[in-house]
């Protein structure tokens, strides 16, 4: 949450004065002021700096997947309030006006550069994509589809973790969605785990973390516990980069950083080579 | 008993009153034997109500006790020949996570626990049972051993998280957890999990992915800690109480939610009060169970628990 605040209010500082909303935009790293339109035009990226601007899942969609190939699923699956917890459903609903999803992860099928593929696109604006049942329930059901079809998952994660408002039924998630991924690569399938700014928590705590290929988008944070709790605890300064794509990189943990300009091309690629089959031994 | 807890202090005074009251007849010579008694029915009864009633909060500092039986406890009462085994082959042994092999009723098992430290000395070398990676990938090492010689796997959950420190996020928690719970999914032999104290967050959900799953009655299961729920939710870590109630937390509604299989009832009090005998109503719950498991092949054990965790989750379909 704390995340998301600070990046709203710079996107606002963004607007400068005498110009019509939304036209320019400033960097929140680099303070780079540039036209809107020339960085949407550069997937969202800072035309200075390479700044990776979050994106949105139906942007994720549009830069990701074949025009038009994306088939939307399972968006009649809605959150309830299992636990009655205080203004939940508010909260909830409120969320809904503001990203037009039903949820925080849009799932569904398409083709990358006509490879059949189901995906499952995290988006952080919708309560910091955190995971209740539903989320859980869809990228469940999206792995079941792909293991019917035989085809590739593949899944951007965008979240600060399980949703509290759902208490044990989120930590479930984790189980579910992390089996069902097992279950498909048990039937030799491929699954691609993107990680983008932020992961976290239960989300990096179980499907995000168990693809075959893990990839990261440069300067995405992602951990298991977040850096203020980690502070709190050690009472110390953390490194700048702690946490960081590059930092995991370094440590082992992730198999490439891909930036935004080749992330598709280089899934594609990594998606044929898969595909296409390996070697018959006779 | 040293450590009373907030909730209980009505029955600890009147137990006070009472040995007050022994001690004059002894002393003084007198008979008070009815009025003893008279006093010894209404402390029954008020134990009654005070612990059939316990709040969510109450539940929480009784999972917290200091004195709480832990997972080597519960082992050493319950089981024969327990041979611990250490380390995770790669980086290091954690001892926040205990395992090993031991006779259960004659059977050779494995048992994987988060091990909290008895004393302040122990409970630093244990780090709280706050498990590093090094801890989930020795349990996972520990199962897949179990698996090759069909052994059945006891696992007991007790831990406030997976550690949240540096050198923790340096060697990946997330992937080691993540990947025990994909692993735990296609094990072939029975899995039985037991919360017997705190279970928290997903360094708790690493050793939950079991064909049954029960709760002490007195432990909590939960996504976050009360305190830690509260600091996000309302950014007041003071307000745990209230997060407590709002979570459901405890034994009870995770039993609604279908979450647990079944809870084992606590001696009156907390499990505290008489490890041997709360021992042995694990044993009772554990003999049971394996029974029943051991009639499912491997392939069965697997879908057992897949159908179990498939279903977990509350939505409506429009």
């Amino acid at each position: 949450m704390a995340i998301r605040s600070l990046f709203s209010k710079k996107k606002e500082d963004g607007q400068e004065k005498g110009f019509p909303e939304g036209l320019i935009t400033k960097c929140p790293e680099c303070r780079h002021i540039q036209l809107t339109k020339e960085l949407e035009k550069n997937h969202k990226v800072c035309t200075k700096c390479d700044h990776h601007f979050k994106m949105t899942a139906q942007e994720r969609v549009t830069y990701f997947l074949d025009e038009g190939s994306f088939v939307s699923m399972d968006d009649h699956l809605q959150t309830s309030n299992p636990l009655n917890f205080p203004d939940y459903v508010e909260k909830i609903s409120v969320a809904k006006q503001q990203t037009g999803l039903s949820e925080a992860v849009l799932t569904g099928l398409g083709t990358l550069d006509g490879e059949e593929i189901v995906v499952a696109i995290m988006d952080s604006h919708f309560r910091m994509g955190s995971m209740g049942s539903v989320v859980g329930e869809k990228i469940t059901r999206a792995v079941e589809k792909a293991i019917e079809l035989r085809v590739p998952v593949i899944i951007f994660s965008a979240s600060g973790g399980a949703r509290m408002q759902e208490g044990i039924l989120s930590l479930m998630q984790m189980v579910k969605t992390s089996v069902e991924l097992k279950r498909h690569s048990e039937e030799g399938l491929l699954f691609i785990s993107i990680m983008t700014h932020p992961t976290y928590g239960g989300v990096s705590a179980s499907f995000a973390s168990v693809g075959d290929i893990n990839i990261a988008e440069p300067q995405a944070l992602i951990g298991f516990a977040g850096r203020r709790v980690i502070e709190q605890t050690l009472r110390e300064k953390l490194p700048n980069d702690f946490q960081k794509s590059e930092f995991l990189l370094a440590h082992g943990q992730l198999d490439a950083i891909f930036h935004r300009k080749d992330l598709r091309n280089q899934v594609a690629m990594l998606v044929k080579m898969h595909t296409k089959g390996g070697v018959q031994h006779v | 008993m040293s450590k009373n807890l907030a909730f209980e202090e009505p029955v600890v005074q009147l137990r006070e009153k009472i040995d007050e009251l022994k001690t004059i007849a002894t002393e003084a010579d007198v008979d008070m034997t009815s009025e003893i008694e008279k006093l010894e029915t209404r402390l029954s009864q008020l134990e009654q109500s005070i612990y059939a009633n316990m709040k969510p909060w109450d539940r929480v500092q009784v999972a917290r006790h200091p004195e709480r039986p832990t997972t080597l406890q519960y082992i050493e009462a319950m089981c024969e020949n327990f041979i611990e085994l250490h380390g995770d082959r790669t980086f290091g042994d954690d001892a926040a996570i205990l395992g090993g092999i031991a006779l259960f009723e004659e059977q050779p098992v494995t048992i994987v626990g988060h091990q909290r430290g008895k004393s302040t000395k122990e409970n630093i070398r244990r780090n709280f049972g706050m498990p590093h990676p090094e801890g989930y990938r020795k349990a996972l090492r520990l199962m897949k051993q179990a698996e090759k010689f069909k052994r059945p796997i006891i696992c007991f959950i007790d831990t406030k998280g997976a550690y949240p420190g540096k050198a923790a996020e340096e060697r990946g928690p997330s992937e080691a957890i993540a990947r025990t719970l994909s692993e735990m999914a296609i094990l072939t032999v029975p899995v039985i999990s037991i919360v017997i104290g705190e279970g928290g967050s997903g360094g708790a959900i690493a050793l939950g992915v079991a064909n049954r799953v029960f709760m002490l009655e007195n432990s909590t299961y939960s996504v976050i800690s009360p305190e830690g729920a509260a600091s996000i939710l309302w950014r007041d870590g003071s307000l745990g109480k209230q997060a407590a109630e709002a979570m459901r937390i405890t034994a009870p509604d995770l039993k609604e939610l279908d979450v647990i299989d079944g809870i084992i009832p606590e001696i009156t009090g907390g499990a505290h009060r008489n490890v041997a005998k709360q021992a042995s109503y694990i044993k009772e719950c554990i003999s049971v169970t394996l029974k029943a498991l051991n009639s499912l092949n491997g392939e069965q054990l697997i879908e057992d628990r897949y159908e179990k965790f498939r279903k977990i989750g509350q939505y409506t379909e429009v």
